[in-house]
């Protein structure tokens, strides 16, 4: 873990037959990446481009099965991979036996598509009739009213049955029956009055049927009978239904054989219905039987398709007898490699075991990190900015305690620290359960758990620290102030004092109101019910930021120093490392000593010396015969580092003369300001700590305390329902939405401000060929 | 009898996750009312002329009855989980008898 593991290049040679098993177990081990050895070849010229492609049509066959199955919703029974190795003549039989399977569920499908459009066609006719009878009883009934002569009667009266009326004339009237979509009717009915102008009658009726649409949105129909006179213009009417897509019928005239025609489309309804249900049936027989397997068969492919496409790497020679590889893979690993070909070679049968052989090259190796359960989220964090360099230090064993530890200087709250650490213990323990669930945010909370385990165990501890707990503070020990003293006799209150004032000030110079022992853990108490608790506050997590900064910079550059020893790059820990950390020491490294000997030392605070100001002074040489110094002969010492400070800069610029004297420039331009801009980013923790406060008591004041005010009557039930709003807004905005804000700073200033004094992170990534990362990722 | 459950799986899980939350709480805030920490002093609805008296009885019977608030609050929050864990229950058993 301390940097990446030796990597080495092994040529291996095995032969053709042993092909398949001996990657088989390669990728069973997962400890080998395959070299591309024909960079050349596109991808349609590589020899096992067919095979490729073989796999590839299996693949959309099964996901359309897997399609068809979803559709009808049969359930896939999960699989355990078994391990056992495919050889090309099971890989032919498999997909014989999934083609034969589609071919046999699209003829399925075709039938019961076609069987259900009859269907829908047998149930329009048969609700068409029955609203047709309404209209030939009506009709009838005007017929037989018609001797009327009324001026519209005219061409009511024409209305006649064919069957009864006589032939005579050349009035023949006819009728048209059919059924159209609800939606189209009235752009229907205003085109035939367009076209005919009262020359026909229309009556139409909505079908009530339920039962047609089970799959499909339900679409609203009426039935529609047109009474006409002339096949010219039966004709004419025939084509606008055609426009509208209105599907017609034909309808008997009389009485008989319409009841007629409704008995035999009934039955029909009846046989129709039952074929339909032996159809589905049927289809969810086969279905079944396949979804045993189809895991299984996924699988298969799935792991034949990556072998192929590792062989198309390889290369082979030219009796076609041997296949030559070569992999990178970690030098301690090389004992199982060997015994992973061994056994793929004893599995095929073959005779003569594969070769070994490491070759040295100019080719830099991946990165390869070995990391468990544990480390795992931490190394992907770092590899999210960059994959280090080929044995370059890996920051990640110090991310583990830095990276929740900063995180937890931001959010400090034990409540909170709590509830968090209560999540990632939860999660922690229900972690099966939850990896099969698809949804990316639960992805990422599960990788991530051991992350948010750690940032809230180390909140609780900075919680402690603050002594805050959902903006209240703990009183464990006893509070090292005491109030009562500043009373008289002992002190120089008295009841007037207290009526007279808004803010009085605790005096530690009068006896026994300060303790003489500082509070045990933490900050006192009695901070949390002071009005001047934020100058205080603010004043501590300013300095403590820049601290925590300049300490950690320290440590990136020293890490550094490993790197340059590593590579035995001893000029560059002349020339770089020792004036970077004699510049940063001598500004930085004084200023936290200015900060640590002024909370050391006992001042007046009225007389106290600012150290921004000091530090200021210090950097332009400006000494006032009035300053305040904080110990004798500072203004010695403070000269003397600010001119090695600045003696350091031609140092760093003089690494290299000629043609990359810009380049040196640059970089020591870029570092001298860079530790000034780094350290002041580090005020970062103290600025989202001092939000995360605040939002914290602000909740609380407007919140709760309105709860646990209101105590006449109903207030238990009031503040009941307070406290639900509470922690409702406490998981949504302190926990999710701060703990998010604090996440993406502390890994900003890990990312930035430390990894910039010592990564290069310009590697790529060790990616073996391995069967369970394949199987685990969906398509 | 009509079915007694009202709420999914999850809401259910919601409510006892937020009753445990609101007993803990809640039962801290009552002991801490009780012995009438300092640190929570503006919870407390004492007006002007409690603080004049010496010594301060109004303010601490003030302080004794924020804490029963707390109490029963917390008794309330008791009730809403038991109902929680007896929706997670049937939850569960309705799953049990569908599948």
């Amino acid at each position: 873990m301390f940097r990446s593991e030796e990597m080495c290049l092994v040529q291996l040679f095995f032969q053709t037959e042993s092909a398949h098993t001996c990657i088989h177990q390669l990728g069973l081990l997962g400890l080998a990446q395959f070299r591309d050895l024909n960079p050349g070849t596109a991808a349609f010229q590589r020899k096992f481009v067919k095979e490729v492609k073989r796999c590839e049509e299996m693949e959309r066959i099964l996901r359309f099965l897997e399609a068809e199955m979803a559709r009808c919703a049969i359930p896939v029974s999960a699989v355990v991979d078994s391990g056992g190795v495919t050889c090309p003549r099971e890989l032919l039989e498999l997909e014989c036996k999934i083609r034969k399977l589609e071919e046999e569920l699209k003829e399925i499908n075709c039938n019961h598509d076609a069987l259900k459009r009859n269907f829908t066609e047998l149930l329009e006719i048969s609700s068409l009739l029955k609203a047709s009878r309404d209209f030939f009883e009506e009709a009838e009934s005007q017929l037989s009213s018609s001797e009327l002569p009324s001026e519209d009667s005219v061409s009511i009266a024409t209305i006649r049955r064919n069957s009864s009326a006589s032939t005579s004339g050349p009035q023949k009237l006819g009728f048209i029956a059919g059924v159209i979509k609800q939606d189209r009717f009235p752009a229907f009915e205003k085109v035939l009055w367009r076209l005919f102008h009262e020359n026909f009658i229309l009556r139409h009726a909505e079908i009530q049927d339920t039962e047609q649409q089970t799959e499909n949105t339900m679409v609203k129909k009426d039935a529609f009978v047109i009474f006409v006179q002339g096949d010219q213009v039966q004709g004419k009417i025939k084509k606008i239904c055609d426009g509208f897509r209105a599907s017609l019928y034909p309808c008997p005239n009389t009485l008989s054989a319409r009841e007629q025609m409704r008995m035999s489309v009934h039955i029909r309804i009846e046989d129709l219905r039952m074929i339909l249900r032996r159809t589905e049936e049927f289809r969810a027989t086969v279905l079944t039987k396949a979804a045993t397997s189809i895991q299984h068969w996924v699988n298969k492919v799935k792991k034949m398709k990556a072998i192929y496409y590792t062989l198309n790497l390889c290369n082979i020679d030219i009796t076609q007898k041997l296949i030559v590889a070569e992999i990178w893979c970690p030098v301690s690993d090389l004992n199982s490699v060997q015994n992973a070909l061994i056994k793929g070679s004893e599995q095929s049968g073959s005779s003569v075991s594969p070769i070994l052989n490491r070759i040295h090259t100019q080719h830099t190796p991946p990165t390869f990190n070995r990391t468990n359960v544990f480390t795992k989220g931490f190394q992907t964090i770092v590899d999210a900015y960059g994959v280090s360099n080929y044995r370059e230090v890996n920051p990640t064993p110090y991310t583990i305690i830095t990276f929740p530890f900063l995180f937890a200087v931001m959010f400090g709250d034990c409540g909170h620290g709590l509830v968090l650490t209560l999540l990632a213990v939860w999660v922690i323990v229900q972690q099966k359960k939850l990896s099969c669930c698809r949804s990316e945010f639960v992805v990422v909370l599960v990788e991530g758990r051991f992350i948010i385990l750690l940032m809230g165990l180390f909140s609780i501890y900075t919680g402690l620290i603050y002594n805050d707990c959902f903006s209240k503070s703990f009183s464990i020990y006893g509070s090292s102030w005491s109030v009562r003293h500043m009373f008289q006799p002992s002190g120089p209150w008295s009841n007037e004092t207290l009526h007279s004032s808004g803010h009085l000030t605790l005096d530690p110079a009068v006896p026994r109101v300060y303790s003489g022992s500082p509070y045990m853990l933490g900050i006192d108490p009695v901070w949390n019910i002071a009005s001047n608790k934020l100058s205080f506050l603010n004043s501590y997590k300013m300095k403590m930021s820049v601290i925590l900064g300049v300490s950690h910079m320290l440590f990136g550059t020293t890490l550094s120093l490993v790197n340059y020893i590593h590579f035995r790059n001893f000029q560059n820990i002349l020339l770089r490392f020792i004036p970077e950390l004699v510049f940063m020491l001598s500004l930085f490294g004084y200023l936290i000593f200015l900060i640590v000997f002024k909370w050391c030392v006992q001042l007046r605070s009225e007389t106290a010396p600012s150290i921004l100001l000091m530090f200021i002074n210090m950097m332009l040489f400006s000494y006032q015969s009035s300053d305040v110094f904080l110990y004798s002969e500072q203004k010695a010492v403070q000269t003397f580092l600010v001119l090695q400070a600045l003696l350091m800069v031609p140092v760093m610029l003089l690494e290299s003369m000629g043609d990359i004297f810009a380049y040196q420039a640059i970089y020591t331009i870029e570092h001298c300001l860079g530790c000034i801009s780094n350290t002041a980013s580090y005020l970062r923790l103290w600025a989202l700590s001092l939000a995360h406060a605040e939002l914290s008591e602000v909740l609380w004041r407007m919140l709760l305390r309105g709860g646990l005010r209101c105590t006449p009557g109903l207030g238990a039930v009031l503040l009941a329902l307070v406290l639900c709003c509470f922690a409702l807004l406490t998981v949504a905005v302190l926990i999710v939405m701060e703990g998010l804000s604090a996440f993406l700073h502390a890994l900003r200033l890990h990312w930035v401000e430390f990894q910039n004094k010592f990564y290069q992170g310009a590697g790529f990534k060790f990616t073996p060929l391995s069967f369970t990362s394949l199987l685990k990722t969906q398509p | 009898m009509p079915s007694l459950l009202f709420c999914g799986p999850k809401l259910a899980a919601c409510g006892i996750v937020l009753s445990v939350w609101g007993v803990i709480m809640l039962a801290m805030l009552g002991i801490f009312f009780c012995s009438k920490s300092a640190v929570l002093i503006e919870d407390v609805p004492f007006t002007e002329e409690d603080i004049r008296n010496d010594p301060p009885q109004n303010v601490y019977a003030l302080y004794n009855q924020v804490g029963i608030n707390c109490f029963i609050a917390a008794a309330i929050y008791v009730g809403v989980g038991a109902v929680s864990l007896c929706q997670v229950r049937l939850n569960k058993r309705q799953e049990y008898m569908v599948t």
